[in-house]
């Protein structure tokens, strides 16, 4: 494959993991919903999972690291950086999905064991936003390791010694 | 000035390891790595608790029940089992390649294998712990909002050995990246499949 071959594959992935972590971050960002449960009037907040926010966290600095890295020049010693970034990125990001699917998972399906109810039935609303953003993360998740295949392979054929 | 940067020169001899030094620091780093992931996977794997709890109350006689928590009442924690048994596997591979695999190179490509490998391991791994992690704290804290209670103060063994498990876990994982970044930089240096500038005439 030619060098402007693999660069533009690079950004194009780069793009779209940018557009998915972004995507994620503003959906789950802005879910709250609030319902009236009998006599009780709750309201539910992305803020009040721990697992929620971490997710909105690491999304919002993945996209904010996607853009800043969209314009680092080819051929410039900031590559090998940016592939143990993109790296260190890819892990981020599966770590915060994963956490996130797995409360998801507990809000919708309860724990017979601990007692633990799901809460979607009483705001479906706030679930399917939520459920919109995992999926985006997921997307962000698969097309950040094929952004860190890709800029492993061009960096690796730049310098001959590490 | 024939060849473009990288790419591989088909028409010469194919690039053969002349010298590769068996790298004792990569192996080291992998052991202690398949330690860690194993002691992660048993001791979450036999995390099992038993009490009897007081479940209700009718006038005034308390109703007593005896209730297990084992790890498989949490799919967090299965998939925290699963991705630590699969890391584990996957170091202990790549010690035996490590020691006895030299033999089975074709073209270069097991350096290669081993570095893809290992970054899809360190991927896997990290998204155990993730998931693992947060379900760990909605044990330990509860939800208040979602009207979850917390489970860590009836089982308190449960939850400490789990959180060792979680410990040994994220000492595997760090070192697992520490595997990657040096297995990938190994390519580099060794250049197994002419990863390489063209030889300048």
């Amino acid at each position: 494959m030619e060098d402007f071959h693999k660069r533009i594959a690079g950004l194009v992935l780069r793009v779209l993991a940018l557009a998915a972590t972004l995507t994620a971050a503003i959906i789950m960002g802005t879910s709250k919903e609030s319902a009236n449960f009998y006599a009780l009037s709750f309201e539910v907040n992305y803020n009040d999972t721990p697992a929620f926010k971490y997710f909105v966290i690491v999304n919002a600095v993945v996209s904010v690291y996607s853009f800043l890295a969209l314009f680092v020049p080819s051929k410039s010693s900031f590559w090998r950086l940016i592939v143990a970034l993109d790296l260190l990125v890819t892990l981020m990001l599966t770590s915060c999905i994963s956490a996130a699917l797995a409360i998801a998972q507990v809000g919708k399906n309860g724990n017979s064991i601990t007692r633990w109810l799901p809460i979607c039935n009483q705001v479906p609303d706030y679930c399917d936003r939520v459920t919109i953003a995992l999926a985006a993360g997921f997307a962000a998740a698969i097309l950040y390791l094929m952004v860190l295949a890709a800029s492993a392979h061009a960096a690796l054929d730049e310098d001959d010694c590490c | 000035m024939a060849h473009e940067n990288g790419m591989k020169p088909d028409d010469q001899v194919e690039p053969v390891l002349v010298s590769e030094p068996r790298e004792w620091l990569l192996l080291t780093l992998r052991v202690i790595a398949f330690l860690a992931t194993a002691s992660a996977t048993l001791v979450m794997a036999l995390n099992k608790e038993t009490k009897k709890l007081v479940v209700a109350t009718i006038g005034s006689t308390p109703i007593t029940a005896t209730l297990t928590a084992k790890f498989q009442h949490s799919p967090a924690f299965v998939f925290f089992v699963i991705a630590n048994a699969n890391a584990s596997f996957h170091n202990l591979l790549m010690i035996a390649v490590e020691l006895g695999g030299r033999k089975f190179d074709h073209k270069g490509l097991r350096l290669l294998f081993v570095a893809v490998l290992d970054m899809l391991t360190v991927v896997l791994a990290s998204s155990g712990d993730g998931a693992a992690t947060f379900m760990a704290d909605l044990g330990k804290r509860g939800n208040s909002h979602a009207r979850w209670n917390k489970i860590c103060d009836k089982f308190d063994h449960y939850c400490s050995q789990g959180g060792g498990a979680l410990i040994a876990s994220y000492v595997g994982l760090g070192l697992l990246t520490i595997i990657s970044i040096l297995s990938t930089m190994r390519l580099v240096r060794l250049k197994p499949l002419g990863y390489q500038r063209a030889p300048v005439p």
